[in-house]
C-alpha cells in the first residue's frame, strides 16, 4: 500500500495552468499534473470504471489524448502487476480529479509519479463530463494541450495540423521490433504474483501461436499461455514466409492503434496465410482480417472505448459483456457473403463485432477478450482459438 | 426469448410495515414491478398490509389485498383468485420468507402456483448459512469460517478453537436482528442466548471475525439465457463490523483495481449460476482484507433489496423493473434501456458522478440503548446524494440528513477524539472531519476506524479548506476560493458558520460573484449516448443539461430521509402530487434526496432533482426551473419548516397561505388564535425557567404534557406527575436547547383522541376521516391504534368536531390537507393540534374511503373547487378500518417498550372487517401481534386501571381464559368474585411472572404502566414478551378492544376483501 500524505499544505485554491484545445475551437481550462509537457492528439472518452492503469499501457492508443469518464482515477495507484505493455503510447490523460494518494495493497507508484516518470501528461479540473458529451455529438477530435500563456490561436492552430488519424499506421510506431518468446519475466513479473490466484493456473503448452505485434496487450499473450499456448512475438512486419518458418499452430493478429487501412503490407501477409494456419484477430487484428477477406474499413463517430459494451453472440444468442477500445470498424455491408459469416454484433449500434470465414480457419473478434481492463466474459474465444488449431491439427 | 404466455395473473407480495431494515425501498421495488407486468398485460393480485404504500393504490393492481402476510391469509387469497404464479423477490424478506412458508406448506402446489424470479431452491440455498456456505466452497470461493450452532455448548466449542472477536447471526431474522459481536465470553453467551431465541429455526451461525476488513457489495441481473450483467459495485465506507444498511456507502467501488473488481464479477456470476437465480436481481456482499486482498463472499440476497434501490437509484437501471421482466420470460437484450431508449438493457451501467448514501439514526428515541453501530441494523432510513467528486457528494448526503443543530464538536480531548473514532457511531464522519482538520494524520485515524486512506484523504481536502477559510471573513474569500469550497460540497450554511456570517448573506455574495450550481444528468452510460430523462443532480461545473422548458410546471417538495414520525406516508403524499399533475397536463417537478422511495424513481415525475431539501438547494432548483409554483405541504415537517424562507425569497407556495404554516406551527400565537375563535383547548403556558414552570403547576396542576418548542414525531414528549420528574424533564430540556421555551399543557386523563383529516379550497372543507384512537390520550397519535369510523362516541361530539374542522380550514384559508388532532375528555372537545398539511394518515384514510385525498387537495392548490371536482360530502366508510402500529424495540435491547408520548413506531399495517373486532383482529396480526383464542392471560396493573381490568378479564373467564396476575392485580380481581391465579413479580422471588413467561405458560400479556416503585417489574414483564414473543398490551383501551377481537376471531371465518371490491360496492 503507498499512502502519501501530510504534506505541507500549501494554500488550496482552484488553480488552472493548462488547457486544452479542440480542433472546433473549444476550449477547456485545467490543471496539469503527471509530467509538465505540452502534447497533442486526438481526444477520445474512456467509460470504464476501473482499469485506468491497463488503459494508459494499451499501445492502441498511441497518438491519443484519452479522456475518463469516471472523474476520479489514480485512487488505487499503480501497480507493477497490471501493465499492458513495456511503455506508455497514449498522448495525455485527461481526468476530473487524479487522486492525490494511491490506496490499495498491491499499489506500488502514484498516477501522477508513474506518468511523471514515464514523461506523460495528465489534465485535471475541468468539466469532462461536457467535454465528452461535445465529443458524442461532434466527434472525436484532434486536440492540444498547452499552457495558459499560450495564446488559444496558437493552440487552435497546432490542434488543427495534429495528423488525422484516418489513413496513418501507427501499428509501425507501437509494434516492438524484434521477435521474442512471451513469460512473465518480460513484464517483470518473474511468476511472483502478489494476488496468488491471478494466472495461477499454468496448463502445459500444445500450441505454438505467433502473435502479430501490432501494439499486442500483454494480457492477451497471457490468455493464450492459459489455454495451453506458447507464444512467439513478432513486428508487425514479419512476412508470411517468415511466419510460416516459425511452423505455428496457429496465428494471433493483435490489437493496435488507428486506423487498419495503411497497414497494407499485413493485409497481404494475412491473406497468404489463410487457409494455411488457423487465424484469431483481435480488433485491429479483427479489422485487418475483415480487410484480409475482402471487406472495407470506416472510422466510427467518437469509437468504441469502455468496458461495458453488449456484445450478441448470434449463434448462441448469448450476451456477453465486453471490453472495447477501437475507433474503426469493418462495414458489414463490404464484406463478401459467401466467404464471411457475422458472428456478433454490438447490441447498442448494430456494428460488426465478430466474424468467421467459412471456406478457412480463421475468425476475429472487435473487441478485447483478453479484457484487462474489462469483464471476463469472452474468455472462452481463446478456447475457440484452441479449438480450431486442434481440428485443423488433426485434419492435417 | 420472449415474454412467457402461460403466465395470465400473478400474485405479487409486498414487504409490510416499514421496519428497521424493510422500508420504503419495497413500496419502489413492488410498484415498478406490478407496473412492468401490467404493461405486459398480465393481471396483477397485490397484497401488502401497508395502507401507505403507492403499491397499494388501487389504480396500481388489478386486485390490491391489505390483508395481513400470514400464511392463512395468503392461502384465503390464493384460494380466491387463483394466480398462475407468484413473484416473491420484489417484497423483501417478508415476502421471499412467505413464499418459502407457503410452497413448504404446500399450498403453492395445491393451487397450482408456480414460483418466478426465485425457486425455493435458490431462496434455501442463499438463505441458509450453511448451504450457502457449502455452496460456495464448492466453486471455489472463499468464505469466513464459520458453523452452524443450536446450543450454547457447541458455540463455546467453536469459539476455543477460533477466539474472539465472533460474530453471532441468527438464521432467519429480518436485517440481523438479534446478532452481535462478541469479544469476550459473557457477551458471547449473551448474544448467542438471544440469538437462538429470537431464530425461528432455534439456529444462529458463528464466524470468523473480519472486523476491520472493507466491505463491498454487487447488485447484479441474470436472464434465463444466463446473461449477467453488474449493474453497480458499492464500497462502504465503514469497514467489517457495521451492518451494510448503517454504513455510510459510495457508489461505485473507489479503492479496487480492475483485476480485484473483475474477480469479484466473476464470483458473483459464479455464485447466481450456483444458487441457480435464473431470472432476476440479487445483491452478493464481499470483504476483503486490505492487507493481502484476500477476497471473501459474505452472503447473496436473491431478490431486490435495499441496495439494489440504491443500485437504481445511483445508476438510473430499474432493477426491480427488469427483474419484473425477466421473471416472465424476458432476457435481458429484450429489454429497451428506459434512458437511452436505443440501447438495451443488457449492458452494465456506467457513471460519471460520484454516489454517496448515508444512514439516519433514531438514537435520541431510544436514550437507555448503546449507540454503537455494529451487526444488527438500526438505522430508520437514508439519505443519498450525487456529486461529481466523492467530497461533494458526501457532504451534500451529510446535509441532507437535516440535522437539526449542525452536530460541530470542537472542545473534545485527543483521548475522547481517540474513542469517538474507534468506536462506529452516528456522528463518526463529523469526528473525523475534527481530528482531520486538528491535524491528525491519515495513518492515525486509519489504524483507529478502518476506513480506507482513500477516503481519509477527500475528507482531509475538505478539512484543509475548512480551516483554510474558518475565521476569515465572508468577502475575504476570493473567487476561487469560494468556487473550490462549493466543488468540495461546503454548503452555504456551513460558510456562514465558518466565516460567522448568516446563510442569506453568504447566498447573496456567492450570487454577486455568479458562484452557481449547473445540473447534470444521470444517464447510465457517462454520456455516451443522448439521454431522454431529465433525471438530474447539482454540482459546480461548467455546462447545465436541465433543458429547462417553459411550459406550466408545479414543484414538489418530498420528505427527505425516513425517520420515526416522517415517513413513507409523505412519500405517497408527494407521489400522488405528481400524479395530479401530470392528469391535469402540468409539467411536475419533484426534488428529494431519500433513494428509497417511489418518488426519486425517475418515472413518477417529469423531471426528478436528486437533491438535499435545504433552503440553498431548493432555491437554487427553484432559480434555475422557475416553475408557477411549489408544493410544500406534502412532504411533513422537512418541506414545511421551509415554507417561510421559501415565501420570503419570493417563492409562490401552493395552497395554505405560507403566513398559516407559520400561525399553525407557533405553539404560542397559535393558543392565542383558538382562544379568540373561542375554540376549548388543553390549559396550557409555557415555561423558560424552573420558577416559571412551578409556577404553572400551581394553576394547572398535575398530571402535565411538557414538550420542547421544536417537535417533531412527539420528540421529547413526556407526561409527569410530580415535582420530582418535571424537574428532572427541564433540567434536560434546557441544557440540551439553552434559551427554549418548554410547552406545559394540562395532560387530560382518561381522555380519547381523535384524528382528523380534511380537504378544503379555501371556502368549502369536506372530512375524509375521523379516526378514534385505540390507546388513550397521552399515547403519541403515531403510535396509537386507530380506528375509523368512529365507535362510542357521542353524536353531539362528532358533530362539533366537523364543526370545528371546517371553522378552521376557513379561518386559516386552507387549501388542501389539514390535519387536526383532538382529545376528548369529561365530554368535552379539545383541539390538540393542528397540522396545515397532509398526515400521517392520509393514505390510511384515502385507502378506507377509496378516495385519493393527495391527488384531490393538489387539485385545489391548482385553484380547483371541491364543488368543480363533484366532491360535496364528508366521505363515508363502508366497513371497519384499524391502523395499527409496528415498534422497533427488538433491535434496542434495554428499551422499555410501553408507549408514550414520544413517538417510537417506525410503520403501520391496516386490517379490514366487517366489525371491528375483526379489522382489529387482523391489524393486530399484521403487526406480529397473533391474538390468542384461548388459553391464559396474564394482568399485571396499577391501582388507576384496575376497574378497567376487572371488565376486560371478566369478559376473557366467560370467553374460557384462564387468568393470571400479578400478586396486587391478583388479589383484586379475586375481591370482585373473579377467579386469578397469583403470580409472583420479579421483586417478589422466584418462581415469577417471568418464568411462567418463559415457560410458554402465557398467552397474552395485559400489563400498564405501574408506576415508579414498581418500574424495575413492568419493564421485566414487557421485555420477557417481547424476547418470548408473547402478545402484550399495555393500555385498558388495547386490552378491551383485544377482547373484541377475540370474540370476532372466535366467531368468524376470516374473509379477505380487495380495495377495487369495497370502493365499487361502496
Amino acid at each position: 500500500m503507498l499512502i502519501k500524505t501530510n504534506q505541507p499544505v500549501k494554500i488550496i485554491k482552484k488553480s488552472v495552468d493548462a488547457r486544452l484545445v479542440l480542433e472546433d475551437g473549444t476550449v477547456f481550462a485545467g490543471r496539469r499534473f503527471g509530467a509538465l509537457v505540452d502534447t497533442d492528439g486526438e481526444v477520445v472518452f474512456n467509460t470504464a470504471l476501473t482499469g485506468y492503469q491497463e488503459i494508459l499501457t494499451d499501445p492502441s492508443y498511441a497518438g491519443q489524448m484519452v479522456v475518463m469518464t469516471y472523474p476520479q482515477i489514480g485512487n488505487y495507484g499503480i501497480s507493477d502487476e497490471d501493465f499492458e505493455s513495456r511503455k506508455l503510447f497514449l498522448s495525455a490523460l485527461i481526468v476530473k480529479e487524479n487522486s492525490r494518494i494511491a490506496s490499495n495493497w498491491r499499489s506500488d507508484y502514484s498516477l501522477d509519479d508513474y506518468l511523471k516518470a514515464k514523461g506523460i501528461p495528465g489534465l485535471e479540473g475541468l468539466d469532462t463530463r461536457m467535454l465528452v458529451r461535445h465529443l458524442r455529438t461532434k466527434g472525436a477530435m484532434r486536440g492540444v494541450i498547452g499552457g495558459i500563456d499560450v495564446s488559444i490561436d496558437v493552440l487552435l492552430n497546432r490542434a488543427k495540423s495534429v495528423p488525422p488519424m484516418a489513413g496513418r499506421d501507427l501499428a509501425i510506431t507501437v509494434t516492438k521490433g524484434q521477435r521474442f518468446a512471451w513469460n512473465e519475466d518480460i513484464a517483470g513479473i518473474n511468476g511472483q504474483w502478489k494476488q496468488q490466484d491471478l494466472f495461477a493456473k499454468k496448463p502445459e503448452s500444445k500450441y505454438h501461436v505467433v502473435a502479430v505485434d501490432y501494439g499486442v496487450k500483454w494480457n492477451i499473450l497471457r490468455c493464450l499461455i492459459n489455454v495451453g499456448c506458447r507464444v512467439t512475438v513478432v513486428p508487425a512486419t514479419t512476412t508470411a514466409d517468415e511466419i510460416i518458418a516459425l511452423k505455428p499452430s496457429g496465428l494471433l493478429l493483435s490489437n493496435g492503434p488507428g486506423d487498419p487501412d495503411p497497414l497494407q503490407y499485413s493485409v497481404d501477409n494475412i491473406r497468404q496465410l489463410l487457409g494455411k494456419i488457423p487465424i484469431f484477430g483481435i480488433c485491429l487484428g479483427h479489422q485487418l482480417l475483415g480487410l484480409a477477406a475482402g471487406g472495407k474499413t470506416y472510422k466510427l463517430k467518437f469509437g468504441h472505448r469502455g468496458g461495458n459494451h453488449p456484445i450478441i453472440d448470434l449463434q448462441t444468442r448469448k450476451v456477453e459483456i465486453t471490453s472495447h477500445n477501437h475507433g474503426f470498424a469493418v462495414d458489414a455491408d463490404s464484406l463478401p457473403k459467401d466467404r464471411v459469416e457475422i458472428t456478433h454484433v454490438n447490441l447498442n449500434d448494430q456494428t460488426v463485432e465478430g466474424l468467421r470465414l467459412t471456406d478457412v480457419p480463421a475468425f476475429s473478434v472487435q473487441y478485447h477478450p483478453e479484457a484487462a481492463p474489462g469483464p471476463h466474459d469472452a474468455h472462452y474465444l481463446f478456447n475457440r482459438f484452441t479449438d480450431l488449431m486442434r481440428e485443423f491439427q488433426s485434419q492435417q | 426469448m420472449p415474454k412467457r404466455d402461460d403466465l395470465k395473473r400473478i400474485l405479487v407480495i409486498g414487504s409490510g410495515p416499514i421496519v428497521i431494515g424493510q422500508a420504503c425501498e419495497f413500496d419502489y421495488s413492488g410498484t415498478q414491478a406490478v407496473k412492468a407486468l401490467r404493461s405486459e398485460g398480465i393481471e396483477v393480485v397485490l397484497v401488502n398490509s401497508n395502507p401507505a404504500t403507492i403499491m397499494t393504490d388501487p389504480e396500481l393492481a388489478d386486485r390490491t389485498y391489505i390483508e395481513p402476510l400470514t400464511v392463512e391469509f395468503l392461502e384465503l387469497i390464493i384460494e380466491r383468485d387463483r394466480p398462475d404464479a407468484v413473484l416473491p423477490t420484489v417484497g423483501g424478506q417478508t415476502a421471499l420468507n412467505l413464499t418459502l412458508a407457503l410452497h413448504q406448506e404446500g399450498i403453492l402446489k395445491k393451487y397450482n402456483v408456480e414460483m418466478i424470479g426465485a425457486s425455493a431452491e435458490a431462496i434455501i440455498i442463499a438463505e441458509d448459512r450453511e448451504q450457502f456456505k457449502d455452496a460456495m466452497i464448492e466453486i471455489g470461493l472463499d468464505v469466513p469460517h464459520s458453523i452452524i450452532v443450536s446450543s450454547i455448548n457447541e458455540a463455546k466449542s467453536f469459539a476455543r478453537h477460533n477466539g474472539y472477536p465472533i460474530i453471532v447471526r441468527p438464521s432467519f431474522t429480518l436485517g440481523g436482528t438479534g446478532g452481535g459481536i462478541a469479544y469476550n465470553s459473557d457477551e458471547y453467551d449473551e448474544i448467542i442466548h438471544r440469538g437462538l431465541a429470537l431464530s425461528p429455526v432455534h439456529q444462529v451461525l458463528v464466524e470468523e471475525s473480519l472486523l476491520g476488513w472493507k466491505e463491498f457489495e454487487l447488485e447484479v441481473m441474470r436472464d434465463r439465457h444466463d446473461n449477467f450483467v453488474v449493474v453497480c459495485s458499492i464500497e462502504n465506507f465503514d469497514s467489517i463490523g457495521v451492518h451494510t444498511g448503517d454504513s455510510l456507502t459510495v457508489a461505485p467501488a473507489q479503492t479496487l483495481t480492475d483485476k480485484e473488481y473483475q474477480r469479484m464479477r466473476d464470483a458473483a456470476a459464479a455464485i447466481m449460476r450456483r444458487v441457480k437465480v435464473d431470472t432476476g436481481g440479487s445483491n452478493v456482499q464481499f470483504a476483503v482484507d486490505p492487507k493481502t486482498g484476500r477476497l471473501v463472499v459474505i452472503e447473496m440476497n436473491p431478490r431486490v433489496s435495499r441496495s439494489s434501490a440504491l443500485a437504481s437509484k445511483a445508476t438510473g437501471f430499474p432493477i426491480a423493473k427488469i427483474a419484473a421482466k425477466l421473471a416472465i420470460g424476458y432476457t435481458l437484450d429484450e429489454i429497451p434501456n428506459d434512458i437511452t431508449q436505443k440501447t438495451p438493457a443488457a449492458f452494465e451501467p456506467v457513471i460519471d458522478y460520484v454516489v454517496t448514501k448515508i444512514p439516519k439514526f433514531a438514537f435520541e428515541k431510544f436514550p437507555e440503548t448503546d449507540s454503537t453501530l455494529g451487526i444488527q441494523m438500526r438505522s430508520v432510513g437514508e439519505v443519498m446524494a450525487i456529486g461529481r467528486t466523492f467530497k461533494e457528494s458526501l457532504f451534500k448526503a451529510l446535509r441532507s440528513l437535516e440535522a437539526v443543530s449542525p452536530f460541530r464538536p470542537e472542545d473534545l480531548s485527543r483521548e475522547k477524539l481517540s474513542a469517538s473514532l474507534a468506536r462506529p457511531n452516528e456522528n463518526r464522519l463529523r469526528f473525523i472531519v475534527l481530528a482531520l482538520e486538528q491535524g491528525w494524520s491519515i495513518e492515525e485515524i486509519n489504524r483507529l476506524t478502518n476506513i480506507d486512506p482513500w477516503f481519509l484523504d477527500q475528507i482531509d481536502q475538505f478539512a484543509a479548506l475548512q480551516r483554510q477559510i474558518r475565521g476569515k471573513k465572508l468577502k475575504s474569500l476570493n473567487e476561487d476560493e469560494f468556487v473550490l469550497a462549493k466543488e468540495y460540497g461546503f454548503s452555504d450554511r456551513r460558510i456562514a458558520y465558518l466565516t460567522g456570517s448568516e446563510e442569506e448573506d453568504v447566498r447573496k455574495y456567492r450570487h454577486s460573484l455568479n458562484i452557481r450550481p449547473v445540473y447534470k444528468r444521470v444517464d447510465t452510460c457517462a454520456g455516451e449516448f443522448e439521454s431522454f430523462t431529465p433525471y438530474l443532480y447539482s454540482t459546480y461545473e461548467r455546462e447545465d443539461e436541465s433543458d429547462v422548458r417553459t411550459s406550466k410546471k408545479i414543484m414538489i417538495l418530498g420528505s427527505g430521509p425516513n425517520r420515526i414520525g416522517q415517513g413513507i406516508e409523505f412519500d405517497y403524499c408527494c407521489c400522488h402530487a405528481s400524479f395530479a399533475l401530470r392528469d391535469e397536463g402540468i409539467e411536475s417537478i419533484m426534488v428529494n434526496c431519500n433513494p428509497e422511495t417511489v418518488s426519486t424513481d425517475y418515472d413518477t415525475s417529469d423531471r426528478l432533482y436528486f437533491e438535499p431539501l435545504t433552503l440553498e438547494d431548493v432555491l437554487e432548483i427553484y432559480e434555475n426551473e422557475r416553475p408557477d409554483g411549489v408544493i410544500v405541504q406534502f412532504g411533513g415537517q422537512t418541506p414545511l419548516k421551509l415554507t417561510m424562507p421559501l415565501a420570503r425569497a419570493g417563492v409562490p407556495i401552493m395552497g395554505t397561505p405560507p403566513e398559516s404554516v407559520d400561525l399553525a406551527e407557533d405553539r404560542e400565537r397559535f393558543a392565542e388564535f383558538l382562544n379568540k375563535l373561542d375554540i376549548r383547548q388543553p390549559a396550557h403556558t409555557l415555561a423558560r425557567s424552573q420558577e416559571e414552570a412551578d409556577e404553572a403547576v400551581k394553576k394547572l396542576g398535575y398530571p402535565l404534557l411538557l414538550r420542547p418548542s421544536y417537535v417533531l414525531g412527539g420528540r421529547g414528549m413526556a407526561i409527569v406527575y410530580g415535582q420530582k420528574r418535571l424537574h428532572k424533564y427541564l433540567k434536560s430540556a434546557f441544557d440540551s436547547a439553552p434559551g427554549q421555551a418548554v410547552l406545559i399543557d394540562k395532560f387530560l386523563e382518561d381522555a380519547v383522541e381523535f384524528d382528523v383529516d380534511a380537504v378544503s379550497d379555501g371556502i368549502d372543507c369536506v372530512i375524509a376521516g375521523v379516526m378514534q384512537h385505540i390507546e388513550e390520550a397521552g399515547v403519541h397519535s403515531g403510535d396509537s391504534s386507530s380506528v375509523l369510523p368512529t365507535f362510542m362516541i357521542e353524536k353531539r361530539l362528532l358533530d362539533e368536531i366537523r364543526s370545528v374542522t371546517k371553522r378552521l380550514a376557513k379561518e386559516l384559508k386552507v387549501v388542501g390537507m389539514m390535519n387536526i388532532q383532538y382529545a376528548v375528555a369529561q365530554g368535552e372537545l379539545y383541539v390538540l393540534e393542528v397540522n396545515p398539511r397532509a398526515s400521517r394518515t392520509v393514505p390510511y384514510v384515502a385507502k378506507s374511503t377509496g378516495v385519493p385525498l393527495a391527488k384531490i387537495a393538489t387539485r385545489l392548490m391548482l385553484g380547483r373547487t371541491l364543488k368543480e371536482l363533484g366532491i360535496t360530502d364528508d366521505l363515508q366508510v363502508s366497513r371497519y378500518f384499524v391502523k395499527t402500529p409496528v415498534f422497533p424495540f427488538v433491535k434496542f435491547p434495554g428499551v422499555d417498550p410501553k408507549l408514550s408520548p414520544e413517538m417510537r413506531s417506525t410503520g403501520e399495517v391496516m386490517g379490514i372487517g366487517d366489525d371491528f373486532g375483526t379489522a382489529f383482529y387482523k391489524a393486530q396480526l399484521a403487526a406480529g401481534l397473533k391474538l390468542p383464542s384461548s388459553g391464559a392471560i396474564l394482568i399485571s396493573v396499577n391501582d388507576l386501571d384496575k376497574k378497567g381490568a376487572l371488565a376486560v378479564a371478566r369478559r376473557f373467564q366467560s370467553l374460557g381464559f384462564k387468568l393470571l396476575a400479578t400478586t396486587g392485580t391478583a388479589d383484586f380481581l379475586n375481591d370482585m368474585g373473579v377467579e386469578t391465579e397469583s403470580v409472583k413479580k420479579v421483586s417478589e422471588g422466584r418462581p415469577n411472572f417471568a418464568d411462567v413467561i418463559k415457560n410458554g405458560q402465557v398467552d397474552l400479556i395485559i400489563n400498564t404502566p405501574l408506576g415508579e416503585a414498581s418500574f424495575r417489574d413492568g419493564w421485566a414483564i414487557r421485555t420477557a414478551a417481547l424476547q418470548h414473543n408473547v402478545p402484550f398490551i399495555t393500555t385498558i383501551s388495547g386490552a378491551v378492544a383485544a377482547v373484541e377481537a377475540v370474540v370476532a376471531l372466535r366467531q368468524n371465518h376470516m374473509k379477505v376483501v380487495s380495495l377495487q371490491e369495497l370502493h365499487e360496492a361502496g
